[in-house]
């Protein structure tokens, strides 16, 4: 456990308790998101991380060690640190800000200019900015900067508050991504503070959601959307996101039929017409003896051969389109379109044949997500919620892997 | 102006010299204690006020009082001269060293502190330097003071371009006066001239 924090309190002298039994363990790399409501607390906790501030009660621990044991100075300097209004020093070059901690550290001068150059790089802005001033830098550029610099002595906690709340939409999402692949890729911690609930959602491992000083749901962006805590929590999401996430959570697993109509290709032509009569279906799909998806037969192909007592397997139709049960719909929804037909079989990681998933079903999917409503207000329980809670219950622990 | 001179010329090297010395002694000691005083006034709120106004009434002393107080403590000479301006020297320096400390962003600070900033640090590699050229232009207001209110230091025996301004006045003499004022106006623009190109050095490129 990288850091870990327990029973935190705090409480001003005024009696106003900004955060109450906050209780977290963050493991390395992942990316933590503080959301909430302004007054909820989270940069408080935050800055009680590096000791900006000082909890009334409860401890901290970096890999174990208390740090309200540690000298706050080292402590600073061990810890990445990003503020929303840049804070980049205004009279140093980009370079000389780069530089400050670790010449706070006492590295040498050859150990820092490469060092420098070793960020820029990372923030993919050109070495020549190194010489400029932050104030020659547009707004993205100069927290770019701040961002790396939080890096620049190999800190591996960083913490970020608002770090982007005051950029705009497209410079916003192209520093996320920065973030991401600092989080992914240097596998660098993050506690991220925001009130960007699509920025918290995009990035997170885990989502932190605090009203008035205390934890109300702590959970991946996943499982918030799917099952958020309480009203507060959807309130905070928003009834528009959760219905136009549906894609991005559900799994295909979730929205198919169970049971689909399939035939041995030992069986013969009589046996799946009459399967064909039986199932109402024009389609069968074709799997061995083990349930290994081997191709399809339609009525079509059929129709054409006069000796009922041709093997299934002579007409079976190889070339058939599949998607994975735990594939996400959101991933294979415009594969499944494009492709133009009916029904897709669905095989898990084996090949094996689970189910199936009809084109109507993905549609309802995809119109609710682009319209942002269900399509009956009066029915809140449509097919898809109904799959949804369904899903949920009986395959919590199978979408999880 | 040439035969003037001539006479006066070694004198008013001398006179010119001692002008200097005072002045720059006073201005010393006022950039020494108010330029600390006035960083330690933007980390206490409810003093800084006080004390602003206190220098702010120190200054409304008018000069020949102030100098004239000064002899019973100091007796005559340099040094009571040296003391009154140095108070004299104070406020604009004091005032202008908070406002620049003061006008440092917060983000700045913020950002100092978090990234492992002593306090000693964050103030040397971030709030001065950025305070600078506020600071500096308080400075060069007080230079420019004191160097035309060391003229009065001549009253109380403390020497400088004030003699010759005296003595002309004493003796209806013009060249005399002339001959003090004119060196005061030059040396104090010439001392704003430098002190101007200084400011210019110490504000980053990027305040400009």
């Amino acid at each position: 456990m990288l850091l870990s924090m327990e029973h935190l309190r705090k409480e001003y002298p005024n009696g106003k308790i900004a955060v109450d039994d906050f209780n977290l363990e963050v493991d390395r790399g992942e990316f933590i998101s503080f959301i909430g409501t302004s007054g909820s607390g989270k940069t408080t906790t935050m800055r009680m991380i590096n000791r900006m501030l000082h909890q009334t009660s409860g401890t901290i621990k970096i890999d174990g060690k208390d740090i309200s044991k540690m000298d706050p100075v080292k402590l600073r300097r061990s810890i990445g640190y990003v503020i929303q209004n840049i804070g980049l020093m205004p009279h140093m070059t980009i370079q000389e800000n780069i530089e400050i901690v670790p010449k706070l550290l006492g590295w040498s001068k050859e150990k820092r200019a490469e060092q420098a150059k070793k960020m820029i790089d990372l923030a993919q802005l050109p070495a020549e900015m190194l010489n400029r001033y932050p104030g020659e830098l547009s707004g993205g550029q100069q927290q770019r900067i701040g961002v790396v610099r939080a890096l620049a002595a190999d800190q591996e906690i960083i913490l970020m508050d608002e770090p982007f709340g005051a950029l705009d939409p497209i410079t916003r999402e192209s520093l996320q991504d920065l973030v991401k692949h600092l989080q992914e890729d240097l596998g660098k911690t993050f506690i991220f503070v925001t009130h960007d609930m699509d920025e918290a959602l995009h990035l997170s491992t885990r989502v932190v959601i605090m009203s008035h000083g205390k934890q109300v749901q702590v959970d991946t962006p996943e499982n918030i959307l799917r099952h958020p805590a309480d009203e507060f929590v959807t309130n905070l999401i928003g009834e528009e996101r959760l219905i136009r996430a549906q894609p991005n959570i559900l799994s295909v697993s979730q929205i198919m039929l169970k049971n689909p109509a399939a035939i041995t290709p030992d069986k013969t032509l009589d046996d799946a017409i009459d399967l064909m009569h039986d199932r109402r279906v024009d389609t069968l799909l074709v799997t061995d003896a083990d349930g290994v998806l081997q191709g399809y037969v339609d009525l079509d192909d059929i129709n054409r051969i006069t000796d009922a007592t041709t093997p299934v397997s002579r007409f079976t139709n190889k070339e058939v389109f599949y998607v994975q049960a735990n594939a996400l719909i959101g991933d294979t929804v415009d594969r499944i379109l494009k492709q133009g037909v009916k029904n897709v079989p669905v095989v898990d990681a084996k090949k094996h044949l689970v189910g199936i998933v009809t084109r109507t079903a993905l549609v309802d999917i995809v119109y609710d997500a682009l319209r942002g409503a269900p399509a009956n207000d009066e029915q809140p329980a449509s097919p898809i919620n109904a799959d949804i809670h369904a899903a949920a219950t009986h395959e919590g622990g199978e979408s999880s892997q | 102006m040439i035969h003037f001179l001539q006479v006066y010329g070694m004198q008013l090297i001398d006179k010119t010299g001692q002008h200097l010395y005072i002045s720059a002694a006073a201005l010393l000691l006022g950039i020494v204690v108010a330029v600390p005083l006035g960083i330690l006034l933007t980390r206490m709120k409810h003093g800084a006020n006080a004390v602003i106004t206190l220098a702010g009434v120190l200054q409304t002393i008018p000069a020949m009082a102030l100098l004239a107080m000064m002899i019973p403590i100091f007796g005559i000479g340099s040094t009571p001269a040296i003391v009154a301006l140095f108070i004299y020297s104070l406020l604009p320096i004091l005032r202008n060293t908070y406002l620049g400390m003061e006008g440092v962003s917060p983000a700045v600070r913020d950002a100092a502190k978090g990234m492992g900033m002593t306090w000693w640090q964050s103030m040397i590699r971030a709030e001065i330097p950025l305070a600078a050229p506020v600071i500096m232009s308080g400075i060069r207001l007080s230079a420019t003071y004191v160097i035309a209110w060391a003229t009065l230091a001549s009253y109380i025996g403390a020497g400088g371009l004030g003699d010759f301004i005296f003595n002309g006045l004493n003796l209806y003499r013009s060249d005399l006066i002339l001959g003090g004022s004119i060196p005061v106006i030059l040396l104090a623009l010439l001392v704003d001239y430098l002190l101007g190109k200084l400011e210019n050095t110490v504000t980053p490129r990027q305040l400009r």
